[in-house]
């Protein structure tokens, strides 16, 4: 019998589900496969949608999968969704919706769960994504847990990012213009088959005016509306996805922005390291004696850490 | 960790029954008890049921039936999980399944049957104590 990793290269699902699982628990046998994934990653679109709750993220993801479909693309969709912070549990609903994907062998969907992060993704995500491109899947779609204001941490794992707004948000834009309307490649406003939505898309379009680094890109973003009751945008929708590749191709943006990615991947998996040599080296026992100290005021925190930092083999 | 990692079930409603209360209740029983549970919503094929295990890579499939199609949707689905090589799962089933029945389903290999009215917990621990070992250890 082939290794997983094999059978993965050679598109076999169960082998990739599997993966994913691995990946999801930081097993150790996952970091060894990803080593060996990652030569084969680096061809796929990887696309984030994120939005409010509600938005119509998972709607509009189906809709983008049946278009890609029809465009011959092998489509690998990744949907996170919140974590309880009380249970740990979660309820992983985004399959409701792409009910209608179900049955066909080129289109392949994961639910994650959040699992305590805080960006909109979970910390395996990016390397489901990796898992999913070694696969050979062509685009592989990512959807957030539903954003408000901060969760920009899409824009570390995505080529291009849509923002889906749906219409009667008014003030919501006015909310969510600080960290979301800064990373979206594409605004897509949602519903568009309900009142308001020629209001929502002027709105947007004015927030983007007063952006003093529109003309300094080659991108202009497009604000563009959706229904998928009456089936309308999608295809416009997937054409602009197409364009924004390409545009980051020409302009090198994409090799810029991968590099971006790297780094913080590099700097993630050092602390990550550095967490687990102070967990080895630190008993449970020392921790609280430790803090105990410093919260008598006996010690104080900045010492401590110096001589944590040695003890691990860091130079302060 | 491998040892601490959250169990995944997919809860489904297969058949054409539209009302999946209890299903829901089951789902969020679940949910706080600590698991990922993925739910696929109503009118679910075996194909589908099968599709949404192996893509999510679960370790137990919970089934919802109200309408009395049983005794022709669990042999597929428990049919088509073989064909998959899908045999380290837990697959349970809960409804409206007249006992007369209950014999034959678990001879299907659907391990447990869950009648309305079963305290939630009875189900939790359920499938904790009958996910596959191997699942939860190996990992390979």
């Amino acid at each position: 019998m082939q290794n997983i990793v094999e059978r993965l290269l050679n598109g076999d699902r169960r082998a990739l589900a599997r993966m994913v699982t691995l990946i999801e628990n930081e097993t150790p046998q996952a970091r060894r496969y990803l080593t060996e994934l990652h030569q084969h990653a680096g061809h796929a679109h990887i696309v984030g949608v994120t939005g409010a709750p509600g938005a119509g993220k998972s709607t509009l993801v189906t809709r983008l999968v049946r278009e890609l479909r029809q465009r011959d693309h092998k489509v690998g969709v990744v949907a996170v969704d919140p974590t309880s912070p009380f249970s740990g549990g979660a309820i992983l609903g985004d399959r409701i919706r792409m009910m209608e994907l179900a049955g066909d062998p080129n289109v392949f969907i994961r639910s994650m769960a959040s699992r305590g992060s805080l960006g909109g993704l979970a910390a395996a995500t990016r390397d489901v994504v990796r898992a999913m491109d070694a696969a050979g899947y062509d685009t592989i779609i990512i959807e957030t847990v539903g954003t408000g204001q901060a969760e920009v941490e899409v824009m570390r794992a995505a080529q291009t990012v849509l923002v889906v707004v749906a219409p009667g948000m008014g003030d919501e834009i006015q909310a969510i213009k600080a960290g979301i309307l800064e990373i979206a490649d594409i605004f897509v406003v949602s519903k568009a088959d309900k009142a308001g939505a020629d209001q929502t898309v002027a709105e947007l379009a004015m927030l983007l005016s007063l952006d003093p680094n529109r003309r300094k890109t080659a991108w202009r973003i497009p604000i563009l509306k959706t229904s998928s009751i009456k089936q309308q945008g999608i295809e416009q929708l997937v054409d602009s996805l197409q364009q924004h590749h390409q545009s980051l191709v020409e302009t090198g943006q994409l090799e810029q922005r991968a590099q971006r990615q790297v780094r913080s991947e590099l700097q993630t998996l050092v602390l990550h390291a550095v967490m687990d040599a102070l967990k080895a080296e630190v008993s449970e026992e020392e921790w609280a004696a430790l803090i105990a100290d410093i919260t008598k005021r006996e010690r104080d925190p900045y010492t401590v850490a110096s001589e944590l930092q040695a003890r691990i083999g860091l130079k302060s | 960790m491998a040892d601490t990692r959250p169990i995944r079930v997919l809860v489904a409603k297969p058949g054409l029954d539209g009302h999946d209360r209890g299903a829901k209740i089951i789902a969020r029983a679940l949910r706080d008890a600590g698991m990922e549970v993925i739910y696929t919503g109503i009118r679910q094929t075996p194909e589908m049921i099968v599709e949404a295990a192996i893509q999510e890579d679960v370790d137990a499939v919970l089934m919802s039936i109200l309408s009395g199609a049983h005794m022709a949707i669990f042999p597929k689905v428990m049919e088509l999980l073989k064909q998959n090589d899908v045999d380290d799962i837990l697959v349970a089933a809960g409804g409206i399944l007249p006992d007369e029945d209950i014999p034959a389903i678990k001879e299907m290999g659907i391990k447990g049957c869950f009648g309305p009215g079963t305290p939630t917990d009875e189900i939790i621990n359920f499938v904790r104590a009958n996910i596959p070992a191997q699942r939860l250890a190996a990992e390979v």
